[in-house]
């Protein structure tokens, strides 16, 4: 691992000890990728906020080296959907290990969503969970809930909440069944310019759901969920949008349906944007032949061809970010049988690598690489069908080919898009997401794109272990993170 | 329908040590499970009937007990509440000589809030060689498979697989289509299952009967055609190797020399499947009018336990063609032969030593 040639900042990891100062860095030989485009440059942060970006820069005296070769210097990942179970769930997840997490994984700013226990749904609670989040090595964000203790009927109170700089609120985890009240949320939100996101479920299609509802669960004899379960209340979100002209934005999509309704309210003209998950990407529900429970999340894995629309998606630009969902569980949550298993992945550090795998296809960085080798389409991830007798269905797309797109557009559905549907610009911290220039808050995120690991869930930072890609190698990973001028992440390493 | 990441196929995976005789190796290839159907393939089906055709015949003895898993110890655990199968593989293992320990639900430590795995794993740390397990959620006993070594039965898994009633199911049929032509159903081989005409009749959907039945007849090469109201049918039921789907029993019945009636779950009504458990048994009943009509010499089978008056009219399971009470019958004997196989010492497994032995090895077994 590099290691910096400078003084390193404090190691450890105890509690959130925000250093009193933040140390000058150099970002030495790498390759700058933002909103702007891409090009050989240092990074030299100083004071919080990038203060020379260029070729060669000098090294000032006593300031951190960070190696960069081979490398992407973008800027820091953004997730608008993350669950910290901070407060009420805190053997799970907490909100420092959480904001590890996320800095391990190159993220620099995340929202935790509102189902905690309390709620956030209630100016108190949130406060205190900012409160908590301010010393984490992770900007932390919050969204409220829409409705009060996430019940769908009355609505919360989003004046205070907007009030404590709250941009998004959802209740996500379940969707609001009720149109009327859905439709009084976006209303009332206009007022306070703030975007009401939606777990889009349609309760009565998808109760008892286990996993996908098709060719797989049919086999199994597991309860599924159809695609029109999710469809359903995209389908009438979007109307609702038209007709209150709120702004909406769809959490974790995960049908082909489900984007081409995106596609349309987009071609309108409508106020709604939507987001997929790295998972949702790599994944499909064959991998619960197995009934293994690692891969039971809500909105559940779907078809081949769901995964191909949804990458096909990110590649159009209707869909506008990825977000990891990220959900810690305890093992005694998940090593029980599937029916009775939560639902939910980890996402956090993991997530830069699966969407290079799905969305790049392993193509090569246009960078000098210094080591690892070139990628190799980590994107495949359809295990063969065993024997037993049930037909391939017709005509399913089997060419999970990883779609094209550039390593800037990836980081663009990592970074600055998220952080415009969270208006990270709002958020005290600084800026999250905008142009490497100098001035602008030193949130950055330099990852080696050829570097491969493989995935040891006991190393991770989560207080969980529930991730889906235990023991397989990904190709892609973050080497350093900067946060707000604070190098959280030095080789890969977290900084406390 | 194992899992591919399952290791369901393979060695041994016991941690007996080196130098013990009391864990035999088995090679390479022979199942260590039964979670499905799948997991024998037509062979492994064909060799679990003609090893059952054997237990048969232990049935009918004066003594019908045999030694062949004397010491070894099989556990039933029932999680979700059943009478006939739980006997019926109880007094399987106990004709082989078997130690069995029953497990049971309602007054154990699950009630405590003790988790299955733990539950389980307990059970194992006591020296158990097979588990028998029946749950409510589809792949529990595949999460068994995973957290102990020894052997896991599917003795039905929600709605998943309960591939011991199709095996006995395969058995009944063979058995008695032989005695028709006046052989042996080992003389037979799997032959009687080609291109047999078999309807399977009533809740497709919610049935581990099913889902494993259509995998073993259709897997020895019948014709399978699924009977059913829309909203009883498995979701993408387009990709199951069935022959047919239709909502048409009468239509059906001339071309069926198999009729095989699913229990239809009072709750099926009360859950919105149906207008009626009234409208059902009249459109989908087997009434003595509608088994008048299938074609000549075809059997009715049901796996029970039956609604006499809903899926099957109280005059049918009297029929001569009604073959039901010969399927749990031969229930023990397929248990028999899968405890066997799976439990059994290698120097049994050579086809003649060991049915041959089984005549005259009951001196040696303790009563």
């Amino acid at each position: 691992m590099p290691r910096p040639t400078g003084a390193p900042p404090s190691a450890g990891r105890g509690g959130p000890r925000v250093p009193s100062s933040v140390p000058t860095v150099v970002i030495r030989g790498g390759t700058v990728v933002d909103e702007n485009g891409q090009r050989r440059a240092d990074v030299l942060c100083a004071g919080g906020t990038v203060s020379a970006v260029g070729e060669s820069l000098e090294v000032p005296s006593g300031a951190t080296v960070l190696d960069a070769g081979g490398c992407f210097v973008a800027p820091g990942l953004v997730d608008v959907h993350v669950h910290l179970r901070e407060p009420g769930n805190e053997d799970a997840e907490c909100i420092e290990t959480g904001a590890r997490a996320a800095a391990l994984g190159g993220f620099t700013a995340v929202v935790a969503m509102p189902n905690t226990d309390p709620p956030l749904d209630d100016a108190a609670v949130a406060s205190e969970v900012l409160a908590l989040g301010a010393g984490a090595v992770c900007k932390i964000a919050v969204a409220g809930a829409i409705t009060v203790g996430r019940a769908g009927e009355r609505l919360a109170p989003m004046g205070e909440l907007a009030d404590l700089g709250v941009r998004l609120f959802t209740d996500d985890g379940t969707g609001v069944q009720d149109s009327g009240v859905m439709r009084r949320a976006l209303e009332y939100a206009r007022g306070f310019g703030v975007t009401v996101a939606e777990h889009c479920e349609d309760r009565a299609l998808a109760s008892g759901a286990a996993m996908h509802e098709g060719e797989w669960s049919s086999r199994l004899g597991v309860p599924g969920a159809p695609a029109e379960a999710e469809e359903l209340m995209v389908a009438r979100d979007i109307a609702l949008s038209r007709l209150t002209k709120g702004r909406l934005h769809l959490l974790h999509l995960s049908s082909a349906g489900s984007v081409a309704l995106l596609a349309a309210a987009k071609a309108e003209g409508l106020a709604v944007t939507g987001e997929v998950t790295p998972h949702h990407l790599a994944f499909t529900d064959a991998e619960l032949a197995g009934y293994d429970t690692a891969f039971k999340v809500n909105p559940p894995l779907r078809t081949a061809a769901d995964v191909a629309a949804l990458r096909r998606a990110c590649v159009t630009g209707t869909l506008d970010a990825i977000a990891t969902d990220h959900a810690p569980h305890r093992p005694e949550a998940k090593d029980v049988p599937l029916a009775d298993a939560a639902s939910g992945m980890l996402g956090l550090e993991t997530a830069l690598a699966v969407v290079l795998g799905a969305l790049c296809g392993g193509e090569g960085p246009s960078v000098q690489v210094t080591g690892g080798e070139q990628g190799s389409g980590r994107g495949e991830r359809l295990p063969e069908r065993t024997g037993g007798g049930f037909d391939r269905a017709q005509g399913e797309e089997r060419d999970l080919e990883p779609s094209r797109l550039s390593v800037r557009d990836v980081v663009g559905l990592m970074s600055w898009h998220p952080a415009r549907i969270a208006q990270m610009a709002l958020c005290q911290r600084g800026d999250q997401g905008g142009p490497i220039t100098p001035g602008s808050p030193a949130n950055l995120c330099v990852f080696d794109p050829t570097e491969s690991w493989v995935v040891d869930p006991v190393r991770m930072a989560s207080r969980s272990r529930n991730t889906p890609w235990a023991g397989r190698e990904l190709t892609g990973r973050v080497r350093h993170t900067i946060c707000a001028g604070e190098p959280v992440v030095v080789g890969a390493e977290a900084q406390r | 329908m194992t899992a591919s990441q399952e290791p369901v196929i393979g060695e041994r995976g016991g941690e007996s040590g080196a130098g013990t005789v009391i864990t035999p190796t088995r090679g390479a290839g022979a199942p260590r499970h039964l979670l499905s159907v799948s997991d024998l393939g037509a062979e492994g089906m064909e060799e679990v009937l003609r090893v059952s055709d054997a237990f048969v015949e232990v049935s009918k003895r004066v003594i019908p007990k045999v030694p062949a898993l004397r010491g070894k110890t099989v556990v039933t655990l029932f999680v979700e509440e059943s009478t006939r199968t739980k006997l019926s593989f109880e007094t399987a293992a106990k004709r082989l000589s078997a130690d069995v320990l029953s497990f049971n639900a309602t007054s154990s430590s699950l009630k405590k809030g003790e988790s299955l795995r733990d539950t389980v794993e307990t059970i194992a740390a006591m020296g158990v060689d097979a588990f028998v397990v029946r749950h409510c959620a589809a792949g529990a006993p595949a999460a068994v498979a995973r957290w102990v070594d020894a052997c896991v039965l599917n003795a039905g898994d929600g709605w998943h697989e309960h591939p011991t009633q199709a095996l006995l199911d395969c058995c009944t049929i063979r058995q008695v289509l032989a005695e028709r032509d006046g052989r042996a159903p080992g003389e037979t081989g799997v032959e009687c299952f080609k291109g047999l005409r078999v309807a399977i009749v009533g809740d497709i959907r919610h049935s581990r009967v099913a889902r494993s039945n259509v995998l073993a007849f259709s897997a020895l090469g019948a014709h399978v055609t699924l009977v059913a109201p829309g909203t009883l049918l498995p979701p993408a039921v387009e990709t199951w190797p069935v022959a047919a789907v239709s909502h048409d029993l009468d239509e059906v019945l001339p071309q069926t020399d198999v009729c095989y009636l699913l229990r239809l779950q009072a709750e099926r009504g009360a859950g919105g499947f149906l207008p009626s458990v009234r409208e059902y048994a009249a459109a989908y009943g087997l009434n003595a009018r509608r088994a008048a009509a299938l074609a000549d010499g075809a059997l009715v089978m049901h796996p029970g336990p039956m609604n006499r008056g809903v899926e099957i009219a109280d005059e049918v399971p009297d029929l001569p063609r009604s073959v039901i009470l010969r399927q749990v019958a031969n229930g023990v004997a397929v248990r028999m032969a899968v405890l066997f196989m799976l439990l059994g010492t290698p120097q049994d497994e050579s086809p003649t030593g060991a049915l041959a032995g089984l005549g005259d090895a009951w001196e040696t077994s303790g009563a």
